[in-house]
């Protein structure tokens, strides 16, 4: 992540709206606690004190109304598809998917089984795949390094409808 | 009580309903017909020397042989009391499946009839909730049949999932 711009002596700040605002997003990922296989027990420890998620400003939230960022952590059902659909619906806009683990990528171990989900992209736009079975937390907090990255590439202050229809789309 | 003597206390009591006995192996088990097997699980449960109070297992199995074409339910009953076990089995037709809910005799059959009945589709003739209880209720088919066709597609999300190599060559 890019720091702020400051050319001037510390009592003044410069920088540009855009670089604020996503600063501000970047640094309070609030992901919703979302476990649906073993991947959540990763989950659990990069969030723990050891990889600590807590000093990138991302806290878990219990609803999906005030987080950002869904992780799908672990092997999705036909059954929960649908539930997981519902719960990235009542996310508010901009919101972020991180798919992590084999599983919630392609099926992973178990995609010849009757019940699973062929890759939570078939129902969701997903922004960072995150590979491993299960990742290390180090990798998940990678992909949350990513997400950031995404974060601060966008631009928020654009007039053209066509830019802003390309951010809506994301 | 040794399996043995368990097979001669039931081969007296209900004469011609029970056979095929296997005491030489792990699990010592016996064939029940169909139509008996709630009054033989109702007396193995009721009389002092069996006092099978358990039932720690109902599950069942798809045979496709061309001379063993059948459905197959297996009852695991344990004896808490006399620390004794024994394995039924009733044999069903694959075209209809149906047989009697043993949830009068033991109420925990309960959920392990409408597992079956979910992954299997054998009809338990007066259980009082025959509903699926793992896959969600819209679904076609019973998957652990041998006979299970996937369908292309459940409730939108397609079932399928390209080969990597088609992917990669692509």
């Amino acid at each position: 992540m890019k720091p702020l711009l400051n050319s001037l002596p510390e009592t003044v700040f410069t920088t540009k709206i855009d670089e604020l605002l996503n600063w501000g997003r970047a640094s309070s990922q609030w992901y919703m606690l979302f476990g649906l296989a073993c991947c959540a027990i990763e989950l659990m420890q990069t969030g723990g004190p050891r990889a600590d998620l807590d000093r990138f400003g991302c806290v878990p939230r219990a609803t999906p109304r005030q987080s950002d960022l869904m992780i799908v952590a672990g092997t999705l059902t036909y059954k929960m598809a649908k539930r997981t659909k519902l719960l990235y619906d009542q996310m508010p806009d901009p919101k972020y998917v991180i798919s992590m683990g084999s599983c919630s990528n392609c099926g992973g171990l178990f995609q010849i089984a009757y019940s699973v989900c062929k890759g939570v992209d078939k129902i969701i736009p997903v922004d960072v795949y995150v590979p491993g079975c299960p990742p290390r937390p180090e990798a998940l907090t990678e992909g949350l390094l990513r997400i950031q990255d995404k974060m601060m590439s966008e631009r928020w202050l654009v007039k053209e409808p066509a830019a802003r229809e390309e951010r809506a789309g994301t | 009580m040794q399996a043995q003597e368990i097979y001669n206390k039931l081969e007296k009591q209900f004469p011609g309903k029970i056979g095929l006995f296997r005491g030489d192996i792990f699990d010592p088990c016996l064939n029940v017909d169909a139509a008996a097997i709630v009054d033989v699980c109702r007396y193995l449960r009721d009389d002092p020397e069996t006092s099978f109070e358990v039932l720690s297992d109902l599950t069942a199995l798809d045979w496709t042989k061309k001379d063993d074409d059948k459905i197959q339910v297996v009852y695991h009953l344990f004896s808490y009391g006399k620390r004794h076990q024994i394995v039924l089995k009733v044999d069903l037709p694959r075209e209809a499946p149906r047989v009697s809910t043993v949830e009068g005799v033991w109420k925990a059959a309960n959920w392990f009839e409408r597992e079956v009945f979910d992954l299997f589709g054998v009809d338990f003739v007066g259980h009082s909730d025959l509903r699926r209880i793992m896959l969600p209720e819209d679904w076609v088919g019973h998957p652990l049949r041998k006979d299970y066709v996937e369908q292309e597609e459940y409730d939108g999300i397609s079932t399928q999932r390209a080969p990597l190599v088609d992917k990669l060559l692509k």
